[in-house]
């Protein structure tokens, strides 16, 4: 970052960033974390930016990161969900009983059957759906405003995971399932790299593609060098963050168990990385697909739509209605999955998981520039926005801020964040 | 009725057309019909019914009473999709665009092209809205823009284009010149003779009178929600048709 440059920089800048058209909002948001980062790897002598440090990180956000891609779209269309949290605990409650009730007790299967989280996990996606797409039936058919179906969807659920636990924390789970908690299933070195060339491969392909179909119709394209660069970057991002993964050593003493379960002895001097998580992998795929959701399919074109002018989407036959359906319906899913990283991380089913995620959750779109107003926000921000949190969250715990600070420091954030939202956007004049 | 020189079966008749919101009739028994080739004007004060009445054609309101014939068969016209499987196409007074997509993205709202894959095909609808755009205001350079950033004009001219890229049969234009200035009301007024000439049929709701005699064959004018009847715009005069607005009677009424 050259924040200090000489008079002819902040010209020169602006052409290169237009030319590679990346938007500038994000690109204050990558600095804004870059500055994060470096202040509080200053304060802790070095402390927070160590791989071990960025993979804990990386594996606290994912859950939050999930949810807040779906709220993009809830927020787009003009809507709100309260729910999220609670929703997350009723289908961890209900994965925690199926995977320690149902399956052993009614199906014959014992808890560590490999068919046991298969099933805890269609059950849980299942239940995640239907509840979303009941709250979006509500909202768009019955047309209660989604603000009171959703704080009402806040108790009921939490105290429907209350009701199916009996208010106990259900555990051990099954060790299929837990392999989505984060450290306790990683690709390890050689296949995390394997994903990461492949990602790599796949985010140029897709660059050059896009430059294709731009060239076939004569639109202008970006020079060659811009389009190389920013391959350049990706690639450089994706691999780095695959680096760093697979710097952080798993502890000798764990690796000595793993090889004696094996009966094997471990040779000397052997060590390995963790590589990249199972659970990161999901937020991954969660982000590429939803991403594809929002810019090239009709599903996306209509949330964005209807986000924008309601009337206008419903006069070109939209149907708005059922489109408030799958859009919660999508929510509800993508609970479910942060269910099973959230409980899988923690091991058990516990009474208060997912607690206060909702607003973390609409926190990170927020940050992560969803306009509130609706019709804008980005998948890729979302994630961004969650991952700024939990920077700023887990930096305070490490620099030894009080709790009730951290929490007053991370409200205020908010705050300021959407201000400079609203600044930014009457400066470029965007709507 | 009218004595014009329409002959043979109408492209859309609205027959005996009522709608009501709580306790306001809007549209009262109303009665309109238009043919291939012709525009028909309507006209009345503000509050008088016509896009509440034009709506019913366009789907976006569903009447109380009455039946729409298009070419002479019964139509059943619920849904905007509806009236678009008619070859209807409208242009609202309120433009209905989303602010925040582009031009194309809206041209091709709720018919977007996709690629083999079904993913909607954006460089494809781009091309499709230069080429139609290149004919209807061959000055229209923001293709990658939302259209929020756009002039009233080149908003309008969107949403011209929106109806006439898919084939209109019948088109609808509530007030498609209220915004824009003297150059560009020329542009929609010679673009209205030119889709009339390839033989569409136009409702024209327009509030000023000579422009509804220059470009219209008849006149429907409503008032309060009610019919005051249908002219040829050749047999009366400006004044008439002032008259029938604000007084509410035909010239042969006032005449007696
Ligand atoms: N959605 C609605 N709900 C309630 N009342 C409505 C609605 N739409 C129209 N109206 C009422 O119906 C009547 C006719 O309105 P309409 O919009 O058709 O008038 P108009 O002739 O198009 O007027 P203008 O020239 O101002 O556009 C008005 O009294 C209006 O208040
Ligand atoms: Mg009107």
């Amino acid at each position: 970052m050259t924040d200090a440059a000489t008079p002819s920089a902040p010209a020169q800048k602006k052409n290169i960033f237009s030319l590679l058209e990346i938007d500038t909002r994000l690109l204050g948001m990558i600095g804004a974390f870059a500055v994060l980062s470096i202040g509080f790897d200053l304060i802790t002598d070095g402390r927070f930016l160590t791989p071990r440090n960025i993979f804990n990180l990386t594996i606290q956000t994912v859950s939050v990161a999930i949810m807040a891609t779906g709220m993009v779209f809830i927020i787009v269309t003009r809507h709100i969900d309260l729910s999220v949290g609670s929703l997350l605990a009723t289908c961890s409650a209900i994965m925690a009983m199926t995977q320690t009730v149902l399956t052993p007790d009614m199906l014959g299967l014992g808890l560590n059957h490999p068919l046991t989280a298969p099933i805890a996990i269609v059950i849980g996606l299942v239940a995640g759906t239907a509840i979303g797409a009941f709250h979006g039936w509500l909202v768009g058919y019955l047309t209660i405003p989604a603000f009171i179906v959703t704080l009402g969807g806040l108790l009921v659920w939490r105290n429907v995971a209350w009701y199916l636990t009996n208010g106990q924390t259900i555990g051990p789970l099954d060790e299929t399932f837990l392999l989505f908690g984060g450290i306790n299933g990683t690709l390890g070195v050689t296949w995390s790299w394997i994903v990461g060339i492949v990602a790599t491969v796949i985010a140029i392909a897709a660059l050059f593609n896009a430059r294709r179909g731009k060239l076939a119709h004569d639109f202008p394209v970006k020079p060659l060098w811009a389009e190389a660069m920013l391959g350049t970057i990706i690639a450089v991002v994706i691999l780095g963050f695959v680096a760093l993964l697979n710097a952080y050593e798993v502890p000798t003493p764990r690796l000595e168990r793993m090889f004696e379960a094996r009966g094997e002895v471990m040779p000397e001097g052997y060590t390995a990385g963790y590589g990249v998580p199972y659970s990161v992998l999901i937020l991954l795929v969660v982000a590429v697909v939803m991403t594809l959701i929002a810019r090239r399919t009709r599903l996306g074109r209509y949330i964005f739509a209807t986000g924008g002018n309601p009337d206008a989407a419903e006069l070109s036959g939209i149907n708005t209605r059922l489109l408030t359906v799958k859009v919660f319906a999508i929510m509800g899913a993508l609970c479910a999955v942060s269910a099973v990283v959230a409980s899988a991380r923690l091991s058990f089913h516990s009474n208060d998981i997912g607690t206060l995620d909702e607003l973390r959750v609409i926190a990170a779109a927020v940050i992560g520039g969803t306009a509130l107003s609706g019709g804008i926000g980005t998948i890729h921000g979302a994630i961004l926005g969650a991952l700024i949190m939990q920077s700023l969250q887990s930096g305070m715990a490490m620099v030894g801020v009080d709790a009730p600070f951290q929490n007053i420091v991370v409200g205020a954030v908010l705050v300021f964040a959407v201000l400079v939202d609203i600044i930014y956007r009457r400066r470029t004049g965007a709507a | 009725m009218a004595t014009g020189t329409n002959k043979g079966t109408p492209l859309v008749e609205m027959r005996d057309i009522s709608i009501a919101f709580g306790g306001v009739q809007a549209v009262d028994h109303v009665t309109v019909d238009l043919y291939p080739g012709e525009v028909v004007g309507l006209l009345g004060h503000n509050g008088a019914g016509k896009s509440t009445l034009i709506k019913c054609l366009s789907g976006a309101y569903q009447q109380d009473s009455g039946e729409i014939f298009v070419n002479g068969e019964k139509a059943t016209i619920n849904n905007p999709r509806d009236a678009r499987g008619y070859n209807i196409e409208t242009i609202y007074q309120t433009l209905a665009l989303a602010d925040n997509l582009d031009a194309a993205s809206n041209l091709f709202l709720g018919r977007e092209l996709t690629t083999p894959f079904g993913f909607v095909d954006d460089s494809k609808m781009e091309a499709e809205t230069r080429k139609i755009m290149g004919r209807l205001n061959s000055n229209f350079r923001k293709f990658n823009v939302p259209v929020s950033a756009l002039s009233g004009g080149q908003r309008q001219s969107v949403a011209i284009s929106r109806a006439v890229y898919f084939n209109a049969r019948i088109l609808i234009m509530d007030e498609p010149t209220a915004a824009l200035g003297p150059q560009e009301t020329q542009m929609v007024a010679e673009l209205i003779d030119e889709l009339k000439r390839q033989g569409l049929g136009i409702f024209l709701i327009d509030h000023d009178v000579h422009q509804v005699k220059r470009l219209c064959d008849r006149a429907s004018v409503m008032k309060n929600g009610q019919l005051v009847g249908t002219v040829n715009v050749d047999d009366v005069t400006e004044d008439d048709l002032l008259a029938m607005i604000i007084l509410g009677k035909k010239p042969e009424e006032l005449a007696a």
